[in-house]
């Protein structure tokens, strides 16, 4: 098991590398700072240059990108254009988009379990057949689309809960957008759960624990279940990546100051550190999250050891 | 190799004589045989599933209307009059009228060329990049395998939407085919993956070492016996992920940073009545059912698709 984890942190070394440079270099090698600073007026040559020379923008591209990663390492994610340190930003935003996206996971994997629990064990009846419909509807509506529809009719026409997101991000106000930002993960978990449980509840191993003469509740709450679970934590793990990529919409729509309204600001200015920092962390989230989720595997599954 | 390939020729025609009533290993999926082929029974059971005719028929109708969205409409979506602005449905105009006073129904209906070529492009582009990547990847294994999967993973580790937001709004771009490229660079991962583990279990099957006990060269394994029989799941996954990308690049427009105007496209308009729920509920509501209804069309066909390939679940 050591052996493995290191071996999973030292592949994710390359791909980390790659990733960051992939995203530094389609911000800083095909957009133009120092133009995106000026907006529309054409830049003064001289005071270009010297923004330039000040910002190292221009050294190879390599050498950038190192000192870039050095000062990272350092804590320093470089300074917004307007002067606020990116690490400032950061400090304001992030709290309160993995608050949204904390209600968003709850709600995606009780729901969204419980729904494909509950279809899977009655496969083929009426309740099946209305999760799957369901499940349908929502993956096929786009998130910008429930966002708006369930804020005019949840939030301004029934009143029910508000609709938008105060500058304090309580807790019962993010449950509206997070219902939105979880909707389509929501629905692929559910279906992933149903096939799970629906294909494993022939498997010999249930028929065995039935045969022992357990209670249902320990066949399906036991046996069942674990067995079922794991690639839906596979698609969980993954998931959390997108779900703080998707907030940007939902952010957006309720007026939350998170990463994805920082991020939004920073593109809209073309403000490349901040763009480059804020990517940058939520592509290393996701990158744990996937190391995480491979490690949960020889928790959940005994057939799988890891010498 | 001349050695190599020769006994292949001899064999091959021989393996088929031999065998005549089973379809050959060293023949591929016979069509004539007896016993039906994956592709054969896929089909038996589509015709059967009520929802692939839904699916198929409502598909065919978004591609024929964007191939000649002047079947539906003869008004043009740029023929826009302020006198009419946020109007609601009336009379030779069932959907009414946006902000600027363009005909919504003729809007909506030129917006299905934008989301039907961005999906079905993209899709093809990413299944060819995929297959090939996870393709050369899982039959290689090994070194090969290891530095594919990690190239893989580079591009994997960036969110579609994200990666999207980024690239987009610094090149400044707009057209279909920079989104097109864009999402195709970023979601090929997704089915290289599959695709990798397809050929994988392809290659351990008895047909196809047989195949090469035969003297089967390289090509032709992977031609013959391997593709064949690991594209099934390849299809599934690509037909469930063309509806997301029609969905993904609506989301991309309605930042503002996917399609731009001139180009119609359902994000775009969907952007722009945003803003004006409380007061014109139909500028959102027709763009967005027919986009809603587009996904849900291609969504399905993946579904009925998998149903028809996957026999674990019969």
């Amino acid at each position: 098991m050591g052996r493995y984890v290191i071996r999973r942190l030292l592949q994710m070394v390359p791909v980390f590398i790659g990733t960051t440079f992939l995203i530094f270099v389609m911000v800083y090698a095909l957009g133009d700072p120092v133009a995106a600073m000026f907006g529309d007026r054409t830049p003064d040559p001289a005071t270009a240059a010297q923004i330039r020379e000040s910002l190292h923008l221009n050294d190879p591209l390599w050498s950038q990108y190192l000192q870039y990663m050095a000062g990272i390492f350092q804590g320093d994610f470089g300074t917004a254009f307007n002067g606020t340190p990116v690490a400032e930003l950061m400090g304001s935003a992030f709290p309160n988009t993995v608050k949204l996206t904390l209600v968003a996971f709850a709600i995606e994997v009780v729901v969204g379990v419980g729904l494909g629990v509950v279809a899977g064990l009655r496969r083929g009846r009426f309740v099946d057949t209305g999760v799957l419909v369901f499940t349908l509807l929502v993956i096929s509506i786009p998130t910008f689309v429930t966002g708006y529809l369930l804020q005019y009719f949840v939030g301004v026409k029934l009143g029910w809960a508000a609709p938008a997101v105060s500058v304090d991000v309580r807790l019962d106000e993010l449950i509206l957008p997070g219902i939105v930002l979880a909707g389509v993960s929501l629905a692929y978990v559910a279906r992933l759960t149903r096939t799970s449980i629906a294909e494993n509840i022939r498997s010999d191993y249930i028929r065995t624990a039935t045969a022992k003469g357990l209670p249902r509740r320990r066949v399906v709450g036991v046996h069942l279940l674990r067995n079922s679970l794991i690639p839906v934590i596979t698609f969980l793990g993954t998931d959390i990546g997108a779900l703080m990529g998707g907030a940007i919409v939902t952010e957006r729509i309720f007026n939350i100051q998170g990463v994805g309204y920082q991020l939004y600001q920073g593109i809209l200015r073309q403000n490349s550190p901040t763009v480059v920092g804020f990517v940058t962390i939520l592509v290393v989230v996701f990158l744990a999250a996937n190391l995480i989720v491979d490690l949960l595997y020889a928790v959940l599954d005994p057939r799988i050891r890891y010498a | 190799m001349p050695e190599m390939t020769e006994p292949v020729a001899a064999a091959a025609p021989q393996g088929a004589a031999g065998t005549d009533p089973q379809p050959g290993p060293a023949n591929g999926p016979d069509k004539q045989a007896k016993p039906r082929s994956l592709w054969g029974d896929a089909w038996r059971d589509l015709r059967r599933n009520p929802i692939f005719y839904i699916s198929a028929v409502l598909i065919l109708f978004l591609i024929v209307i964007s191939l000649w969205p002047s079947l539906l409409t003869s008004t043009s979506p740029y023929a826009c009059d302020l006198a009419h602005s946020k109007q609601g449905p009336s009379a030779g105009h069932p959907f009414g009228f946006n902000t600027q006073g363009c005909d919504v129904y003729a809007r909506t209906v030129y917006g299905a060329r934008a989301s039907v070529t961005v999906g079905i492009c993209t899709t093809v582009l990413a299944a060819v990049i995929g297959c090939l990547f996870g393709g050369l990847a899982g039959f290689f294994g090994g070194w090969w395998d290891s530095l594919l999967s990690r190239i893989g993973d580079i591009f994997f580790g960036i969110p579609i939407l994200l990666g999207g937001i980024v690239f987009l709004s610094v090149i400044r771009g707009g057209s279909v085919f920079t989104v097109v490229l864009l999402m195709a660079i970023l979601g090929w991962p997704q089915i290289a993956r599959i695709a990798r583990s397809a050929v994988i279990t392809a290659k351990q099957q008895d047909y196809v070492q047989a195949a090469r006990a035969l003297g089967a060269g390289t090509p032709r394994m992977l031609l013959r016996h391997i593709a064949p029989n690991a594209l099934a799941p390849v299809i599934v996954v690509a037909t469930i992920a063309l509806g997301t990308y029609i969905s993904l690049e609506a989301t991309l427009s309605f930042l503002g940073v996917g399609l731009k105007p001139p180009t119609v496209s359902w994000g775009i308009d969907i952007s722009s009545a945003a803003t004006e729920i409380r007061n014109a509920p139909h500028m959102l509501l027709y763009p967005a059912g027919a986009l809603s209804l587009t996904v849900l069309a291609f969504i399905m066909l993946g579904d009925a698709v998998r149903d028809a390939l996957d026999p674990k679940l019969r």
